[in-house]
């Protein structure tokens, strides 16, 4: 037995060694950057400190009022975009879920088959025929093309079909009825705020997801005040950076990084409930 | 009368649905098709000049599938497993560790915030972070540096290996503590009562591990696998700011999808079709698997309810 709780506590130092190991590697990226981006460029060039200097007000207005690479501008269309994706795409997919979940209707089965078959198909394999439509449509060079088609996100419908099947019953939907509730009214009165917890998280994830994209933005747009965040970074990678105020640029990439990381720290609970969640496949 | 009501239910069915296949047929349907039909035809801007489109068959797809192509599937597979490997290995490790009441980890939820926050970082903003912090005159050279554990600067984007190892190490940051997370929802899915008889009948943690928990576990593993196959199938955000679209040094991180932005942009639609069509096959074929286990774990779970019933 002594032998046994022994072996235990070997384990467990070794679990919480390796832990705090990883736990580093994964702040300790953030936390140079963090540090440099309160650095001047005379400071930057004297090699590593470990200490955060004074200059990152200096640095943020630099990055403000650079022309070049407008990172404010770009963070402003990239909020645009995340929170309009985040809100069509989960309205319509919950009202997908409810569809197909309350309603019989002949083609329900070959419907749901459908959106299960295209689940994780990678969007990037109709970029050419998406291009063209889009420069076709006129909407080239225009933030609708990275908003509009997230009301088709067939991972966030089958996430909301599987919170639907487990919460709802469909007597509610019935008694409603009974009440004289019409159909549209039963979903955005009734079934919409049952569906809450589910749309939070896939809020937060389309949100993220939609900020972090690049692929489709870099393909869409053109012009600089209508670059989103991603864009920006990428012109920043492109451009002759040695000539650059290293400051400015460690501070470019903690504009583009950091709030989500604040916004996660005050969500991360139910972001990682969230996660386990589409572990559950069983 | 109650049919007539259930009839004209049913239309609301097909308005709730409506939207999203709408959207679906504009946006991904119709540019399948259209990307399918130039995959055929010689389309590509030479200079000023714009040659095409002429019908051409299936030259396209003979002059996509050259040794460019197979080192660009090789590049995309080599970056992909590298960092998968590590992933699957330690995301594991972590999450039966995590159910372990044995262990007594502390600070659980501590260490989860932590390892899950890398996977919402911007992908390019991070390869970009990497890139300034590994340059040569960089942070990180400049840290070994101090310690006097090198003479000189490394270049770590200079070799093969170096750059190839930072996609990796990038790429296991970001996607580990998603792993994990799943992996210990799965886990903690399983009886508790099957670990308690595995314990009162004497297994080692080894044993529990490798005979109970594992096979248990192992439809998640695989849908992992296979999520984690089509999402480095379309690697592309990490390697492109990495390396600034070069792939470099000569081409040996260089992407199938990062082909496909090249050839958008270049443009040559002709070949980026017959390239886009080839992986649509693949994906296509990735998505069934996955098609096939969320639907038969459907019918296990209704197998299951009709025996607890």
């Amino acid at each position: 037995m002594i032998r046994k709780n022994n072996s235990n506590i070997a384990r467990s130092f070794v679990a919480h060694f390796t832990l705090i190991i990883l736990s580093f590697m994964c702040l300790f990226f953030f936390y140079i950057l963090i540090v440099n981006s309160t650095c001047s460029h005379a400071e930057l060039q004297k090699g590593f400190s470990a200490l955060p200097k004074s200059n990152a007000l200096v640095n943020f207005r630099n990055v403000a009022n650079d022309g070049t690479f407008p990172m404010l501008k770009g963070i402003v269309n990239s909020i645009i975009v995340s929170s309009l994706c985040a809100a069509i795409c989960t309205y319509f997919s919950a009202l997908t879920a409810f569809g197909l979940y309350v309603y019989d209707f002949k083609l329900k089965k070959v419907a749901f088959t459908f959106i299960m078959v295209i689940l994780v198909m990678p969007t990037q394999v109709t970029a050419l025929g998406f291009l063209r439509l889009i420069r076709n449509m006129g909407f080239y060079d225009t933030l609708i093309p990275l908003i509009l088609p997230s009301i088709a996100s067939p991972a966030v419908f089958y996430f909301m079909y599987s919170y639907l099947k487990s919460n709802l019953q469909l007597s509610l939907v019935e008694a409603a009825r009974i009440d004289g509730c019409g159909e549209i009214k039963i979903f955005n009165q009734i079934v919409f705020p049952i569906m809450k917890p589910a749309i939070a998280v896939q809020a937060i994830f389309t949100f993220v997801g939609s900020w972090n994209n690049y692929f489709v933005p870099a393909l869409v747009l053109e012009s600089k005040d209508k670059a989103t965040v991603p864009i920006l970074i990428a012109t920043l990678r492109g451009a002759d950076y040695m000539n650059f105020d290293m400051g400015k640029i460690y501070m470019m990439i903690t504009v583009a990084i950091v709030p989500i990381i604040i916004a996660y720290l005050f969500l991360s609970k139910f972001i990682i409930a969230g996660v386990a969640l589409g572990g559950v496949k069983e | 009368m109650k049919k007539t009501k259930s009839i004209s239910r049913a239309k609301w069915g097909y308005i709730c649905i409506l939207p999203f296949f709408v959207t679906y047929f504009i946006f991904s349907f119709l540019p399948l098709v259209d990307t399918i039909r130039y995959s055929f035809y010689e389309y590509y801007r030479s200079g000023i000049r714009t040659i095409g489109p002429n019908f051409v068959g299936f030259d396209n797809y003979i002059s996509v599938m050259g040794p460019d192509f197979f080192t660009y599937l090789k590049n995309t597979f080599i970056l992909w497993i590298i960092g998968f490997v590590p992933q699957i290995v330690i995301a594991l490790l972590l999450a039966s560790w995590f159910v372990d009441a044995r262990l007594k980890i502390r600070g659980e939820q501590f260490f989860k915030v932590v390892i899950y926050l890398p996977n919402l970082i911007m992908a390019s903003a991070f390869a970009m972070l990497f890139f300034t912090l590994f340059s040569t005159s960089g942070p990180v050279n400049s840290i070994l540096a101090n310690l006097g554990l090198v003479d000189g600067p490394i270049d770590f984007m200079g070799t093969p290996t170096g750059t190839r190892l930072l996609v990796a190490l990038m790429n296991f940051l970001m996607w580990f503590g998603n792993t994990t997370i799943m992996l210990m929802a799965a886990i903690m899915g399983i009886s508790q009562d099957v670990f308690e008889a595995a314990s009162i009948d004497g297994c080692t943690p080894r044993q529990t591990f490798f005979h109970i928990t594992l096979p248990l576990i192992r439809p998640i593993l695989t849908y992992t696998l296979i999520t984690s196959l089509i999402g480095g199938l379309q690697m592309f955000d990490v390697p492109q700011i990495l390396t600034n679209g070069q792939g470099n040094p000569n081409r040996t991180s260089y992407t199938l999808i990062m082909w496909l932005n090249n050839l958008l942009r270049a443009p040559d639609y002709g070949r980026a079709g017959a390239l886009s069509v080839y992986l649509f096959v693949v994906s296509g074929i990735l998505c069934i698997m996955v098609y096939r286990m969320v639907n038969r774990d459907d019918e296990k779970k209704i197998r299951r309810r009709f025996n607890r019933n």
